[in-house]
């Protein structure tokens, strides 16, 4: 029951072979029991949960129940969760209790999911370890020397432990994927726009983007039906008809359910410093797409290279703004001494926000400040033209863009941390989709010679989030990646 | 044009964060790799190229005038999560124009 | 002349909306501290800005009255600067492509004349929330050598306007700003309240020797209130510019605040320190479209303006032209008038004679009354009535005053007629009455005769007044003049 996907659990539940309060119940106890070493969850609602859970399974049995009820969920700390405590991995919001529900949150628990807690996080989804939260460092359930990931680690190890069967997370520079790829789990970053940013605590608003995490392709389906859709509280939000992101998933497509799928190879994501193990295990899935009808096609993103560098200009301009209201005034940390009103803001950000939060805040003050604007800021929006056109181009020739996740598989705890640079590197991959807002997944795809999981990625057109999932789904179909549960936290 | 100390405590003063020099040294230090891609960034031809702001080439929606109920429960709900307030205001130290 | 003034003008006008342009929260003055700042407003995190169609309209309103160019794509963005009362740590604002560029306000000079304004541009942007410094000087209270903070105001939308530096004068600064005030108003974008802060003005000051081409450098008086306000501000930063220059001094461009109490302006070094406001398109915020539908339709929906209805009434009822100015000052005062002379009361009304009774007597009453002319207790159309009878020599001008101040304070809001007549009031012009009231009044003061005819020419005027109170001002005076004269030539 324990390592048991979304979809099954919902037939278990729906069935009522189960209920959800003995679900709920019995991965609150996995959670208090596996936290003190994985450092996962920074808040455990067990009361709420409890009462979420028995709401659900009233709801099943008035008949009244979505695919989602009684599934219990846990929130990456960035979104806000009405009565919880919301700190984005901060001491700046340390005691800060969010009085409002975020927009996926919203709709999650009006599907019924029950919100078991908040998932540990990189300070304001800066990182891609989870080295720089303010509550230490997520472990990784394959090996708790490792890191999880980053920034979402917490909601991808608790996922990959099996402490809840679906988590939510954010996506501004591979902060879903990248964790989902080093903790081996899958992890989806849903189209720009597509679900609404309204209650996540910004990081950088034009590449932000709420997704999920599950064990399986069709979980994560599962849970953006619920999670897509128009929000009027949020500008950039997109006011499209519903689409059933699993619809592809139950089509009968017989041996060559692949068959007629264009997977585009980038030249620019092989030999691209991907370790050997990462790169062997990339091209048996690939051969695996194409003994399910697939054809593959080599395209060619010559401005992809700059993608780093892109990011690294208008993330943090964004951010620098992004992060002024946090100023001591109305919410959050405040500095105990101060002498007057410049020096209060000053110590209060140089103590509320950790190393990297202060360097991310810098180089956008920085690139955006006088003289400079047109140099960084708007050079990098212009080359993020060039590298969105360059994958329009490429799509195409193909339907989807298959390559590596991450360069490398978990790291140690503290082996990248002085060195920003390296730090930046992990997301080599991940970041294009950001800059041009469209969907992705990871999913598990092999474990390398540590027995570390090897992440896949898998990345379409803007709204093609039926068509990745379908692929990722058809893999998981012939494949057992995503089954396997890290040694320590088999049931 | 590469990021220098001076520039780090510029930004840091105009960010309003606390630096001593150490740390704007260390900044500066670690942040080299990063600008080394960024200045590579900037040797691309992006002539007539238009600046890409937004992830999705939309319009902006807007919203009908109205006026929504204002409930006094909120504003003290909202101040609960405040350092200072006093008689429903957010004290900061004396501001002196 | 020596030195030339040159003056720009920044204004900033609080859009008459019912909900913020972000937010949904209300926009109503005097709430009770922070009651009506919403989740956007204080910035939680989290919370993003939805802007209000109310507000864009009514910069499209003001685009079209000022001739200016309604961009078809403006875009929104962020002025970043801390600052207690500005929640997000930046205000969002219109850099690069605003919602109005151009377009031009004519204004009458007193020095020059009749010319337009040139205006550079006009601006969505947000309010910032109320910095209250003396609240909290209770002994022993938390909040004790602090400021508090209402964010009530923040997220108010504002239409910044900007025009060029086309004036030249306080006086010229405040002829512009005056235009623009009752413009504004007349379009209904802004009710106009200075009291309450819905419109106010920067003003960009500099002096140049006469005939350079070069802008001297500017400073920016920030804060104009009122009106007197600028005018005094301006005067004195020219003077103090001047005064400056001509002992060999430099002048240093940056913000000064104006001090009525003290009437002089002072630096603001804390809005100097290191201005770098950083703005940059805000991701929160697509590119705001305005299409031509649109467009026309709020065009369809304009009010005839001032300038083309002082025009039209000088041309349909003969009004000179400054009286024309006048009478458009509002579109209150502009109906009274009309209405006034539309009226139905029998006779073809004088404009002439309605405008100068409007402009004089009423407007001096209302001025004395401190209310406006909509309130005013003769309505047009009595008031039309009143000026028929004067018009028909029934009544002579002294004693329609009177009727008028009858009029006025009558609680039930009296007839002209029926006033005339229950007092009597009737003019006398019987040539017969007013021949033996002339002989009356030559017989009974020989001495004023006497100085009369010794070349004194005041004494005349003495005997028309003894003429006219001998009949409680109701003698033709006209008519008392002439025979008067002819009288005494005899
Ligand atoms: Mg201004
Ligand atoms: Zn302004």
């Amino acid at each position: 029951m324990i390592t048991s996907s979304v979809a099954e659990l919902s037939r278990s539940l729906l069935a009522r072979r189960l209920s959800s309060i003995e679900l709920t119940g019995s991965l609150l106890d996995r959670i208090e029991t596996a936290n003190p070493t994985l450092n996962a969850f920074l808040t455990i609602d067990r009361e709420g949960a409890m009462s979420q859970a028995k709401a659900a399974d009233a709801r099943i049995a008035a008949g009244t129940a979505s695919p989602l009820t009684g599934i219990p969920l846990a929130h990456k700390d960035v979104i806000m969760t009405e009565g919880l405590r919301t700190t984005c991995g901060s001491r700046m919001l340390e005691n800060f209790v969010a009085p409002y529900s975020a927009f996926v949150a919203e709709r999650l628990a009006r599907a019924g999911m029950v919100t078991v807690g908040k998932t540990n996080m990189d300070e304001f989804a800066m990182g891609s370890s989870n080295e720089n939260s303010y509550f230490g460092p997520v472990r990784n359930p394959w090996n708790t020397t490792c890191v999880a990931g980053g920034s979402s680690g917490g909601s991808a190890a608790a996922v990959a432990a099996r402490l809840v069967p679906a988590a939510t997370g954010t996506d501004t520079g591979g902060s879903i994927r990248q964790p989902a790829a080093l903790s081996g789990v899958c992890g989806l970053k849903p189209t720009y726009g597509v679900c609404s940013r309204y209650g996540l605590v910004a990081l950088a608003s034009s590449l932000d983007t709420p997704g999920v995490f599950g064990q399986t392709a069709e979980d994560c389906a599962l849970l953006l039906n619920a999670m897509a859709g128009h929000d009027a509280r949020d500008s950039t939000s997109l006011d499209r008809p519903a689409e059933d992101y699993a619809r592809q998933l139950s089509e009968n497509a017989g041996a060559k359910p692949l068959a007629g799928v264009r997977v585009g190879l980038p030249r620019e994501y092989f030999g691209a410093g991907a370790e050997p193990d990462i790169v062997d295990a990339i091209e048996t899935a690939i051969a695996g797409f194409r003994s399910l009808g697939a054809t593959t096609v080599e395209v060619s993103l010559p401005n992809v290279d700059h993608s780093l560098p892109v990011y690294y200009v208008i993330s943090p301009a964004e951010a620098s703004s992004n992060l002024a209201r946090f100023d001591g005034v109305r919410y959050g940390h405040r500095a105990a001494k101060y002498d007057d009103l410049t020096d209060m803001y000053k110590k209060t950000r140089a103590e509320g926000f950790g190393a990297e939060v202060k360097r991310r805040i810098l180089i956008g003050t920085y690139v955006l400040s006088h003289g400079y604007y047109d140099a960084y800021y708007l050079k990098a929006q212009q080359v993020r033209r060039l590298i969105a056109d360059d994958f329009r181009k490429a799509y195409q020739r193909c339907d989807v863009i298959v390559g590596p996740t991450s360069p490398t598989t978990a790291f140690c705890i503290g082996d990248n941390i002085d060195d920003p640079l390296k730090m930046y590197l992990n997301d080599i991959f991940t970041i294009a989709s950001n800059l041009t807002g469209t969907p992705a997944i990871s999913i598990p795809c092999g474990f390398d010679g540590k027995g570390l999981p090897i992440g896949l990625q898998i990345q379409g057109n803007a709204f093609a989030e039926a068509q990745i999932l379908n692929v990722a789904h058809r893999y998981q179909q012939t494949t057992d990646w995503h089954r396997r549960v890290p040694a320590g936290f088999a049931p | 044009m590469a990021l220098s100390v001076d520039d780090v405590q510029r930004a840091a003063h105009l960010a309003r964060i606390e630096i001593t020099a150490a740390e704007a040294f260390d900044v500066q230090n670690k942040l080299e790799g990063v600008f080394r891609l960024i200045e590579r960034m900037r040797a691309v031809d992006t002539t007539g190229i238009v600046p890409m702001s937004h992830a999705q080439d939309v319009m902006l929606p807007l919203r009908e005038d109205h006026m929504s109920e204002s409930d006094p429960h909120k504003r003290d709900l909202y101040q609960r999560n405040a350092p200072a307030v006093e008689d429903g205001l957010y004290l900061v130290p004396k501001v002196i124009e | 002349m020596k030195w030339e003034v040159v003056v720009g003008i920044e204004t900033h006008t609080q859009l008459s909306t019912a909900s913020k342009i972000f937010s949904s929260a209300s926009t109503a003055f005097g709430a009770v501290p922070n009651s009506h700042a919403s989740a956007v407003d204080i910035a939680l995190p989290g919370v993003l800005p939805v802007l209000n169609k109310g507000a864009v309209e009514r910069a499209i309103r003001f685009g079209l009255a000022v001739g200016g160019t309604i961009n078809r794509r403006s875009v929104f963005a962020r002025k970043n600067y801390f600052y207690p009362d500005l929640p997000k740590g930046y205000q969002i604002s219109q850099y690069e492509i605003p919602v109005v560029q151009g377009g031009s306000i004519a204004i009458v000079s007193p020095t020059r004349g009749a010319f337009r304004v040139a205006l550079t541009r006009a601006h969505l942007e947000e309010d910032a929330g109320k910095s209250l410094h003396e609240a909290f000087d209770s002994p022993g209270g938390l909040g004790r050598g602090m400021t508090g903070i209402d964010f009530n105001r923040a997220g108010t939308p504002l239409l910044e306007i900007v025009s060029e530096p086309d004036l030249r004068s306080s006086e010229e600064a405040v002829a512009y700003a005056k235009t623009l005030h009752s413009l504004v108003k007349w379009i209904g974008i802004c009710d106009g309240n200075m009291q309450e802060g819905s419109f106010r003005c920067d003003a960009n000051v500099s002096v140049r020797l006469a005939g350079d081409a070069k802008l001297g450098t500017r400073c920016e008086i920030k804060n104009l209130n009122s009106f007197r306000f600028m005018q005094q501000a301006i005067e004195f930063e020219v003077r103090r510019q001047i005064e400056l220059i001509e002992d060999g001094g430099t002048m240093v461009q940056e913000t000064r605040l104006y001090d009525p109490d003290r009437n002089e302006t002072r630096s603001m070094r804390s809005k100097e320190d290191a201005q770098d406001y950083r703005y940059f398109p805000d991701p929160d915020l697509p590119p705001l479209v305005i299409d031509g539908t649109w467009i026309e339709q709020v065009r369809a929906e304009m009010p005839e303006l001032p300038e083309s209805m002082a025009h039209r009434f000088v041309g349909d009822y003969g009004v000179p032209i400054t009286d024309a100015v006048q009478l458009t000052a509002s579109r209150e005062i502009a109906r009274y008038f009309e209405s006034t002379v539309q009226a139905p009361v029998g006779v073809h009304l004088s404009g002439k004679t309605a405008a100068n009774w409007i402009l004089g007597e009423i407007t001096a009453r209302l001025n004395r009354d401190g209310i406006e002319i909509e309130q005013a207790p003769v309505r047009p159309h009595e008031f039309a009535q009143l000026l028929a009878r004067f018009q028909d020599n029934t009544i002579a001008g002294s004693i329609a005053k009177a009727v008028l101040d009858r009029m006025w304070n009558s609680e039930i809001g009296g007839e002209a007629d029926a006033i005339i007549a229950a007092k009597g009031l009737r003019q006398i012009s019987d040539s017969g009455a007013i021949e033996k009231l002339v002989d009356d009044v030559l017989a009974a003061n020989p001495a004023i005769v006497a100085e009369y005819q010794a070349g004194k020419a005041k004494a005349f005027n003495s005997l028309v007044g003894k003429a006219m109170a001998a009949t409680k001002g109701k003698a033709n005076p006209a008519q008392v003049n002439a025979i008067l004269k002819r009288k005494l030539a005899g």
